[in-house]
């Protein structure tokens, strides 16, 4: 909402002391908050005054434009009293008449510095301007013409004009539909600044009769109060008045044409939407009523709308002739040959207005009101002002019929302990002050302990106790609120799963890896780039109704696409070397019931809950990890180590032994991975995920570097499984005994096997087994490999001996041999 | 048949005389000064120290010395020996040290090589400030609560009093999934987290729910379709604005520093009755609108002296209905703030699309606390 301060003083008699900064300081204060504080008129400076054209002598030019020479009249204003030489473009004048001049040393919006120069071989001493360069609207079509009564040559037109004013924009909250208006603005200024308040819809106005304009309503809770007045005999060429133009565009509209012009100023001024209607387009008895579905009607907008059973429509014997409450329709519209005019002022039900207008996609500023709600007591004297308008400036006789139909709802009465402000606010505010504070926001307060409250008719927000202490508190400040910590009692800290979602991270940062955060919005095409089996449960994603992409229209099911797609943007950046993380949840969708719309005027049952809960999908937390380029650097120490298909099957175990999970490594077969290159992660008894290195053709398809590896496990998952309380081990400080065993077996054997038949085999005794060498070559065979283990052995109560070592160690080997064919070498 | 010789010569001892011993002992120590390393030493003391040298060979013939002779030489013998052992240690440790000096000089590295041996790790800053918003209030006896970020609307709306009618829904642009009909959404803001820590937990409640949310907000400089809010709410008997005011402030400081304050505006959120905005005292001009040389405005705040941080309010009574707490007996209080937001003008982060775009350099600059 923007209000001009000249159009606020009109019904506020500001203290000369208050400042416009200062005025809209209190009212941000008050709550409505100052989103800009304009100065129009401020951008143009120097001389700008009348002139008057002596002479005009259109002048051909090459280029096809025809330029006028003119001598202009200036009076005093140039210094010399001589005529002022101007050459101008415009041709919408004649000599004699009046016009704005600009002289050299003014200033134009936009920086524009006039000053004498030579154009089209005269010597140009000032501007003729349009209303367009002197930032007073779009008319750009000509000069402006003034009338005769706009001064002498050489005075100054700036107060004509209007040019100066002060414009304060708002930021108008939900709550507060009423200062949407200069009414609704100039009643804070006056809270604000103590001064008295003229309220503009405060008139006397004729009492309806039965002569006015036949109108029935057959839905008295959609529109309660219908008011019609008419004029006839209207000027349809009359003009705007300046000052009417001026500051509906200040006030951020367009001005169009006067009839049009005077309904939007008194929605501006009394912040009640109204429409024209050219009377004599209308068929027979106007009647409002809910629409048959399927009913067409063209808005004003030119489209073709085709309505539902909700909206509210003003009718008559042709049929809809517009949405009521949010935009007339366009067979009754009035046009610059409109003469008799039927003028619609109607309030309507908010709740329909903002379902109409949500439905149609229609946002007007009319509706913009209607939907926040507006004071249901005013439609007389918002029609009565604007055939008084109309009238006043457009001639023709107001209609001695006045037509109301249904009556103004009444406001809510709302009761209030008197000590709840100050029990809610934590402020000390006596009840008197509370009385007073209601009664100057317009409230009718009855009691002293407990407080009968009835709301003003434009305050149709106010409903609850609630409203009522904000209210208060506003006016008594909330700067004097005072700051005090509340009494938490002793609390549990972070959850074990807090707890260790912070472990990750850090352990994942410690190991070189950046954490990233991606959208988590994805095209099906994503998943087809992963090769995802048309079977793969990854498929099945949730899909948003309203994606910002066509392209991406689906909740992710995994972390891949994301990560994937930000190593490529680093990569693309020149950062080669790429080690990155994402913990993050992803959205599995089950086939799911509906979510139940519960009531809230109560909890809800543990039945509702559960349905609230079980209509949601599965949300788990996923770990992503992606590289690419060199792990280790390349340095002055050496090469460095390129990334490997075992870089996050490591980084796997390294979280998971960050958790105290013991994770188990198994050969694995999933899309994206290589096919050959892909361990299943395995921990309390299911698999977590995957990770290994990316398939060559997916590399190739997501345009990241070969050999790019990932990982993808369930987080949440291997959380579960952390442990809480670490038990302190029991260790043996008898001596070790070292045994290493090279056994052969076929390349396909996984040597995670042989480890844990080894580790079976050689029994108790053995502490640990650690794999330290694989060879493959001509030294073992085709087909063949050698892996070469390490033993520890220990007992925790003696030193073991040789035999005992050996026995064990071959024992090991002979369970190797049996389950996986290996020869000892 | 043993027993002193019996046949002396004292001819034959001349060469044990006192002159004899003393030049052997004299070209030892004068060898053993001449030894220039190690390696000359050990040669030194071979020729001059070991079995065959002059002094070596001397302490045999002792014992074929008569009884009389033997002490006197003995004694001769054995002081020069002794001597030249000393000097043989000394010069051993002055060479041992200056082959170490040695050494060491010559194993002397240039330390200013580069190292940046492993790649540096970091988490993201929102990650790192998350936490650290969480521990403030921790500290405060607090609790940390979460919530799913695919939510029931029943609770990112209706529980918070924003009814299907409710202008205040197009405040928040929302993204819907299908079917529309099983009215599911992608949550609007960290809310739905206070309906359900309500619909969970008995008061008294003190939680704060740092998280992430959705928008349709075009992708751009400062909008973004995800971003992230933290949450607080408090619910207790005898709890007022006065709690929320002390308790942002206490928020504002440990973020960003002693001495800064909150102001509150009057302000509009369906599920909070009174409402009100809530402005930080510009950290870097301390609400002076002024850079540090006081010639132009300060650039975090845009010379406002104030920054916009949230929003805040009391529990609506009408959303503890819904959710179920008693709104005769307690009262509460909730604020929300933007994550990201507090991050860019706390770091001077020009463009939000850096918290996304995961260039790795942007977040390896927060390193891992923040």
């Amino acid at each position: 909402m923007k209000a001009p301060v000249s159009w606020i003083r009109e019904y506020v008699d500001l203290p000369a002391d208050v400042s416009v900064e200062d005025l809209a300081a209190r009212l941000t204060a008050l709550g409505l908050k100052l989103e800009a504080l304009e100065k129009p008129g401020a951008d143009v400076t120097g001389p700008l005054v009348v002139g008057r054209v002596l002479t005009m002598d259109p002048e051909p030019q090459k280029n096809g434009k025809t330029i006028n020479w003119c001598t202009v009249d200036v009076g005093a204003a140039n210094g010399t009293g001589q005529p002022q030489g101007i050459v101008c473009g415009a041709h919408n004048f004649a000599p004699g008449d009046l016009v704005v001049v600009v002289l050299p040393g003014g200033v134009l919006p936009g920086g524009f510095e006039i000053s004498e120069r030579k154009t089209y071989g005269h010597l140009s001493a000032g501007m003729i301007c349009s209303a367009k360069e002197l930032g007073l609207g779009d008319d750009h079509s000509g000069i402006i013409v003034l009338p005769a009564d706009a001064g002498e040559p050489g005075d100054s037109v700036r107060e004509y004009l209007l040019l100066d004013d002060d414009v304060i924009e708002f930021e108008i909250n939900p709550d507060r539909a009423y200062a949407l208006s200069l009414r609704g603005v100039s009643r804070e200024a006056a809270l604000a600044t103590g001064a008295m308040f003229t309220d503009p819809a405060a008139r006397n106005v004729p009492a309806p009769n039965g002569e006015g304009y036949p109108v029935e309503i057959d839905d008295l809770e959609g529109c309660p109060v219908f008011v019609a007045r008419t004029v006839s005999g209207f000027d349809p060429t009359a003009s705007t008045p300046r000052w009417m133009a001026r500051r509906i565009q200040l006030a951020g509209m367009r001005p169009i044409s006067l009839a049009v012009d005077v309904t939007n100023y008194v929605m501006l001024e009394m912040g009640h939407p109204i429409h024209g209607y050219d009377a004599d387009k209308l068929q027979g008895t106007v009647r409002v009523r809910r629409a048959t579905p399927g009913e067409k009607l063209t808005t004003l907008d030119d489209v073709e709308r085709t309505l539902d059973a909700g909206d509210l429509v003003v009718v008559d014997d042709s049929g809809p002739i517009g949405l009521g409450g949010v935009m007339g329709g366009a067979t009754t519209e009035m046009s610059d040959a409109t003469t008799n005019i039927m003028v619609e002022v109607a309030s309507w039900d908010p709740v329909s207005m903002f379902r109409t207008g949500k439905r149609h996609k229609l946002s007007s500023e009319a509706g913009k009101r209607n939907e926040r709600g507006v004071d249901p007591t005013i439609p007389e004297a918002a029609a009565d002002r604007v055939v008084e308008l109309l009238v006043e400036h457009g001639g023709g006789t107001a209609g001695p019929g006045v037509t109301k139909v249904g009556t103004a709802p009444t406001s809510p009465v709302v009761t209030i302990p008197a000590s709840l402000p100050a029990r809610i606010t934590g402020m000390d505010i006596e009840p008197a002050t509370v009385i007073e504070n209601l009664t100057a926001i317009g409230c009718n307060v009855d009691g002293d302990e407990t407080l009968v409250v009835v709301p003003p008719p434009w305050r149709r927000d106010i409903s609850d106790p609630f409203d009522l202490v904000e209210e208060v508190a506003r006016i008594v400040g909330y700067e004097n609120v005072p700051s005090v910590l509340p009494p938490a009692p002793a609390g549990r800290g972070l959850t074990q799963g807090q707890q260790l979602r912070r472990r990750v991270g850090r352990t994942l940062a410690g190991a070189g890896y950046v954490e990233v955060l991606t959208f988590p919005f994805v095209g099906p095409e994503a998943f087809d780039t992963l090769e995802l089996g048309a079977d793969d449960v990854r498929r099945t994603a949730l899909r948003l109704a309203n994606p910002l992409s066509a392209e991406a229209p689906l909740m992710t099911t995994t972390l891949l696409p994301g990560v994937l797609e930000t190593l490529a943007r680093n990569v693309g950046r020149g950062t080669t070397d790429v080690a990155i993380f994402e913990a993050a949840t992803v959205t599995l969708p089950h086939v799911g019931i509906a979510s139940p719309i519960l009531p809230v005027d109560r909890r809800p049952t543990e039945g509702e809950w559960d349905d609230l809960n079980k209509a949601l999908p599965d949300q788990p937390l996923h770990l992503a990890l992606a590289l690419t380029g060199d792990r280790d650097p390349a340095g002055w120490w050496g090469g460095g180590r390129p990334v490997s298909w075992s870089d996050p099957i490591e980084t796997v175990r390294e979280v998971a032994a960050a958790l105290g999970v013991e994770v188990e490594i198994r050969t694995g077969s999933a899309q994206p991975w290589h096919p050959g290159r892909c361990a299943e992660v395995f921990a309390g008894g299911r698999s977590l995920g995957h990770a290994g290195e990316l398939h060559p053709r997916v590399c190739k398809a997501l345009g990241v570097p070969a050999r790019t590896a990932v990982a993808e496990i369930d987080l949440s998952a291997l959380l579960e499984l952390a442990v809480a309380v670490a038990p302190a081990p029991e260790f043996s400080t008898f001596p070790v005994a070292k045994e290493d065993v090279a056994l052969q077996v076929a390349v396909e054997v996984a040597s995670e096997d042989v480890a844990a038949t080894l580790r079976e085999g050689a029994g108790p005794l053995c502490e640990s087994v650690r794999l330290f060498d694989v060879y493959t070559g001509e030294q073992v065979g085709a087909g063949q490999k050698s892996l070469a283990f390490a033993l520890r052995f220990r007992a925790p109560d003696r030193t073991l001996t040789e035999a005992e070592t050996g026995e064990a160690r071959a024992a090991a080997v002979a369970l190797a041999a049996e389950r996986h064919g290996a020869v000892q070498r | 048949m043993s027993g002193p010789n019996s046949s002396y010569d004292p001819v034959q001892v001349t060469p044990l005389g006192e002159e004899q011993v003393f030049a052997m002992r004299d070209e030892a120590l004068a060898a053993i000064e001449a030894a220039a390393d190690l390696e000359a030493l050990k040669q030194v003391r071979s020729d001059h120290a070991g079995d065959r040298s002059p002094l070596g060979l001397a302490n045999r013939e002792i014992g074929a010395l008569p009884p009389q002779a033997r002490k006197d030489v003995g004694m001769r013998v054995g002081q020069a020996r002794g001597a030249v052992n000393q000097a043989l240690a000394a010069r051993q440790e002055v060479l041992e040290e200056a082959a170490e000096e040695q050494m060491l000089l010559t194993e002397t590295v240039d330390v200013t090589l580069p190292w940046d041996r492993r790649s540096r790790g970091a988490r993201h800053p929102i990650t790192t400030m998350s936490e650290r918003i969480a521990d403030t209030f921790v500290a405060m006896g607090w609790e940390v609560a979460e919530g799913p970020l695919v939510e029931a609307e029943w609770l990112n709306f209706d529980a918070l009093n924003l009814g299907a009618d409710h202008p205040a829904r197009t405040m928040q642009d929302t993204f819907w999934t299908e079917p529309a009909e099983n009215h599911v959404v992608l949550r609007t803001h960290t809310s739905p987290v206070q309906a359900r820590t309500m619909l969970t937990r008995t008061p008294p409640i003190y939680v704060v729910c740092p998280g992430r949310v959705f928008r349709t907000d075009e992708y751009d400089a400062t909008h973004s379709p995800m971003f992230h809010q933290v949450e607080g709410l408090v619910i207790d008997e005898g709890i007022t604005m006065a709690h929320l005011k002390g308790s942002l402030d206490h928020f504002a400081q440990a973020t960003f520093g002693e001495g800064i304050t909150t102001r509150f505006r009057p302000s509009y959120f369906p599920f909070t009755e009174p409402s009100a905005e809530v402005d930080l005292i510009c950290f870097v001009c301390r609400g002076s609108g002024l850079n540090e040389t006081g010639d132009a405005t300060c650039r975090t705040c845009r010379g406002e002296g104030w920054i916009e941080w949230g929003g805040c309010g009391v529990v609506n009574p009408r959303v503890l209905v819904a959710c179920g707490v008693d709104p005769e007996r307690y009262t509460g209080f909730a604020f929300g703030m933007g994550i990201d937001r507090t991050l860019m003008f706390r770091h001077g982060v020009e463009d939000l699309r850096s918290f996304f775009e995961g260039d790795v350099r942007f977040s390896r600059a927060f390193g891992t606390e923040i």
